[in-house]
């Protein structure tokens, strides 16, 4: 009997716990389904209108932002491209800098070690006016290598890989070594597939990480062309349904993407902490 | 390192190469400039400029605004914490214990994770907005909530705004950390005590210490710098500057105020304070591996 109760406050505690996370969201989405003008009269919504296709399609392909020259689906592409871009260039710079650091011995190891551990201690928020005056001595303003490089100069996943790497037997490399396999087969046939769930998992995180990126495309695009969807939330003008649209369709794909892939993010966060 | 390697004289390299050049050119130089610009003071034509030695930093430190924006973020980082940190605790336990709708519970309780503190921030403006907000409208029955000119109303918009995804956070890893424990040692520990509540606080927690451990300096960095996003599109700083990060005003002083030695002055001071939170995560990180 005593354990039915404690099960039933254990559910209720839970469901406390989805509808604080739950409503919030629900109430913009049911919002986002009216006409501004019922919003504006109303206030907002728990249960949904009728205006939900209008909406959302005005919202895609209409031409929004301070001269109208971008639609939200614009958005989404740019934001797309920079984030599978800091997503693969990340995963590939740091899976090759931590084989070159584990696997071999490096003059000076200690001081290049030094050297990409440093970069843990300075988010790109505190540097950001002087990499903003770099990427314009660079003529990378409102560029998707302007959006992507800064971000993607990160040492973090270079200590995951580290981590990882240092984790595989020794044995292994000794039967490579005796087949005669050389460094960049060893690395290309045996270490990535290993590392196949640690790549994975890593990937999601700096794409979600990139997607949602907000101060950096803020500085970096002065050209409407290039907003992403996040910075594009705060600028983009609008009737209040379609910024509520806006604000559910952004949260889409990153949410789809921790959803469906938990398992994997999980464990990848797992592997090494 | 590993006892076995390859020998060789310049495939090292090869791999190291692509990341150290990225981080040369796109960390390494704003750096060295960051810290040329916290050293030297510009007229305000930005024509010239001249080695000021520490005037930056001292003028920082004479500055009240500064104290502001570091008593804010104290404040916040240690509120966001504790907020964060014991709902997530709560819930993880809780989910831990049920047998039914275990995974479901997790899904749902783990996606605000996934959203961007910019989109939260323009979601908690709804929901503070004068002619919308549901929040606004309770918080102003209870006590005549305005958070344009009482600060502590300011404290609870950007709290309660900064909290609510981050709780996701917290309940992700106290869950792994939870289900990392063994089932023998809490059979064991049942038999030995029959009150949940103490076994807990005795048995459990302790052992979820490294995980608890972990979560405070993430929710420090989170509340430290990923929270730029939902100040910006909440209070901007309002009141007057009562809700200024440290990283948010640097940006303001920097951006908009165009005082490029303050803000250098201002960034160094905050890569002492990262410094200071990594060395504590690395000694934990290196004890657990010394540990394994």
């Amino acid at each position: 009997m005593t354990k039915y109760i404690s099960l039933t406050i254990n559910h209720f505690i839970l469901s406390i716990g989805l509808l604080v996370m739950i409503v919030p969201i629900w109430i913009i989405f049911a919002s986002s389904t009216h006409s501004s003008l019922f919003i504006n009269t109303n206030g907002l919504q728990f249960f949904l209108g009728d205006n939900f296709i209008e909406n959302y399609s005005r919202v895609l392909f209409k031409q929004s932002g301070f001269f109208n020259e971008i639609t939200a689906l614009k958005m989404f592409f740019n934001s797309f491209v920079m984030a599978t871009g800091i997503a693969t260039l990340s995963v590939v710079t740091s899976l090759m800098a931590a084989y070159g650091l584990v696997y071999f011995k490096v003059k000076y190891a200690t001081v290049i070690f030094w050297l990409i551990f440093i970069t843990l201690l300075v988010p790109l928020e505190l540097r950001i006016m002087p990499s903003y005056i770099v990427m314009s001595k660079l003529n990378l303003v409102n560029t998707f290598a302007g959006l992507i490089l800064p971000i993607s100069a990160s040492a973090i996943a270079t200590f995951f890989f580290r981590q990882f790497y240092k984790s595989i037997p020794d044995e292994l490399l000794e039967a490579a070594k005796l087949d005669g396999t050389n460094s960049l087969r060893f690395f290309i046939d045996f270490l990535i597939p290993l590392s196949k769930t640690m790549i994975a998992a890593v990937f999601i995180f700096m794409f979600v990480f990139g997607y949602n990126q907000y101060l950096w495309p803020l500085i970096m695009t002065t050209s409407e062309q290039y907003w992403t969807v996040v910075m594009g939330l705060k600028t983009m003008y609008g009737s209040i349904s379609d910024r509520f649209a806006f604000v559910i369709m952004s949260m889409i794909p990153p949410v789809i993407i921790i959803i469906f892939l938990q398992k994997l993010f999980i464990q990848g966060i797992f592997q090494n902490k | 390192m590993k006892k076995v390697q390859f020998k060789s004289n310049y495939s090292q390299y090869f791999f190291l190469a692509p990341q150290l050049l990225i981080l040369l050119i796109f960390l390494y130089w704003p750096i060295i400039q960051t810290f040329k610009d916290a050293f030297t003071m510009q007229d305000a034509f930005g024509f010239g400029s001249q080695f000021a030695g520490f005037d930056n930093f001292l003028f920082i430190f004479s500055d009240p605004s500064y104290f502001t924006a570091f008593k804010f973020t104290i404040i916040y980082s240690f509120v966001i914490t504790l907020i964060t940190g014991s709902i997530g605790l709560l819930l993880a336990v809780q989910a831990n214990k049920v047998m039914h709708g275990k995974s479901a519970y997790k899904t749902l309780l783990i996606w605000p994770y996934a959203i961007a503190p910019a989109v939260v921030g323009v979601m908690a403006n709804y929901f503070f907005s004068e002619r919308y907000g549901l929040l606004h409208h309770l918080f102003n029955n209870l006590w005549g909530f305005n958070w344009y000119e009482n600060v502590f109303d300011a404290y609870i918009y950007v709290i309660i705004a900064g909290s609510w995804k981050q709780i996701s956070a917290n309940f992700i890893f106290f869950l792994a950390g939870l289900q990392a424990i063994q089932k023998t040692v809490i059979e064991a520990s049942i038999i030995d005590c029959k009150s949940n509540i103490r076994r807990f606080w005795t048995i459990t927690f302790p052992l979820l210490m490294p995980t608890t451990f972990f979560l405070i300096i993430i929710n420090i960095t989170y509340a430290f710098f990923d929270t730029f996003g939902i100040i910006d599109t909440t209070t901007i700083g309002a009141p007057g500057s009562e809700t200024k990060t440290l990283v948010y005003k640097a940006y303001i002083d920097g951006f908009k105020g165009l005082d490029l030695g303050s803000a250098g002055a201002q960034s160094i001071m905050m890569m002492i304070i990262v410094l200071v939170i990594t060395i504590f995560q690395f000694r934990y990180i290196e004890g657990k591996i010394h540990y394994n």
